[in-house]
């Protein structure tokens, strides 16, 4: 009786975990080999014909630069512009290796800043520094008498300072 | 055995037309000798465009090589077609939100973004107007697409592009000068770098900017460059002698 009962219990209720307990080794089998065709069954599949890897030989490049070796797009000469001048060396340096017996012709750079223009300029900064490193107390001395050059305002110097008593 | 570039090379330095094929089917033996051809690789450049196992000339001029597989037709032309990598003078037609719409001289107008300067963030905002000039690179150039421009390489710096040309003269000269102009050691730059002193954009575009002292130094060199297109380098170099020496 009991053996029948075992029999006719169905498949699904065989599979559960708690069944396997006490079946034996060949029906195991069996169910887990019927489990796996039912998974594979319904796994998707393409129906194409095996792709073949086609290794490209031909390369295309639609741009000059790389064939003719083109350097780069700015340029200044004679000192025009020294920007300009800095970024030639920095962006043509790679094909500069090869011919560098270039340097030699290399022109002299024309001053952009005359003497008189730096001897100007380093006067104003003289007054500037001297200001910078005065007392709070000299610095208004010290433009006070900076108008004076400037302007040629009549000079009347400030009295010494000096402490006065307070008086009672 | 070293078929593919030997179908090249016996054509070097002869013209080439549009319609012309390089083939590089298998030939017909069978055999598995055939592999030997396919592993070797071959570049082509401007002028050539790929067909399957087929190379057609799609340009015409003379055919050139560099080692060690390199082939490209140097043609003369006018019209510019963007190439990746390419930098080029380009003029702010529009402003747009996010991006300018930059005229380069193609079929389309490129788009440049506004974070595509140096320095530039979200709130920081690059100063560009419209109809100002910007020597800038495509990172996008693709048949039919709209081309994209930046003026920053790939570490974030500008290395001169970006907005330039506050005075100056901008023109148009053949693609084929302009090639002549960029080519290492170039003639036509060192006879003209000694002249007097001047600034020079070069695009890859046809556009080519100079800046000289003088409104007349400006001219003179942006008439030379002009006249660079048609001439002998022994015509050249007498004609430069004589501006040198101030007679013209």
């Amino acid at each position: 009786m009991a053996n029948d009962g075992a029999a006719k219990l169905s498949k699904n209720l065989l599979r559960m975990k708690f069944m396997q307990r006490g079946l034996d080794a060949e029906v195991k089998k069996q169910l887990d080999e019927e489990e796996r065709r039912i998974i594979s069954d319904d796994h998707w599949f393409l129906d194409l014909p095996e792709l073949k890897a086609k290794e490209n030989h031909i390369v295309e490049e639609r741009s000059y630069v790389p064939c003719e070796d083109l350097v780069y797009g700015r340029m200044s000469f004679k000192g025009f512009n020294p920007d300009v001048e800095k970024l030639m060396l920095l962006m043509n340096a790679h094909k500069e290796e090869e011919d560098e017996e270039e340097d030699e012709t290399v022109s002299r750079m024309e001053t952009d800043i005359t003497d008189e223009e730096m001897a100007r300029r380093y006067e104003s900064l003289v007054g500037s520094m001297r200001k910078k490193f005065a007392k709070k107390r000299d610095r208004s001395a010290i433009t006070r008498t900076e108008e004076d050059v400037n302007c040629n305002v009549a000079d009347h110097q400030q009295p010494k300072r000096a402490f006065m008593k307070p008086q009672d | 055995m070293d078929t593919v570039h030997a179908r090249f090379k016996e054509k070097i330095g002869e013209v080439l037309l549009p319609g012309d094929v390089f083939s590089f089917r298998l030939p017909e033996d069978g055999d598995g000798d055939g592999n030997n051809i396919k592993t070797e690789k071959i570049i082509c450049g401007p002028g050539f465009r790929r067909n399957g196992e087929e190379v057609q000339v799609c340009k015409s001029g003379i055919l050139r090589h560099k080692q060690p597989n390199l082939y490209w037709i140097d043609s003369q032309q006018r019209r510019y077609v963007p190439a990746k990598g390419e930098s080029v003078i380009g003029i702010v037609t529009a402003k747009s939100g996010d991006i300018f719409k930059v005229d380069v001289g193609g079929s389309d107008q490129a788009s440049l973004s506004y974070l595509a300067f140096e320095g530039a963030t979200k709130r920081n905002r690059p100063n560009v107007q419209v109809g100002d000039l910007v020597y800038s690179q495509f990172t996008i150039a693709n048949k039919d697409m709209e081309p994209e421009l930046v003026c920053i390489d790939s570490c974030g710096r500008a290395n001169g592009m970006g907005v330039f040309g506050a005075d100056g003269l901008l023109f148009k000269v053949s693609l084929g000068l302009v090639r002549r102009l960029l080519a290492p050691q170039s003639e036509i730059v060192k006879d003209l770098e000694k002249i007097f002193p001047f600034e020079l954009v070069v695009g890859m575009n046809g556009r080519v900017w100079v800046k000289a002292k003088t409104v007349q130094q400006t001219l003179i060199v942006a008439n030379l460059l002009e006249t660079c297109e048609n001439m002998t380098s022994q015509q050249r170099q007498t004609l430069f002698r004589r501006v040198a020496e101030g007679s013209l």
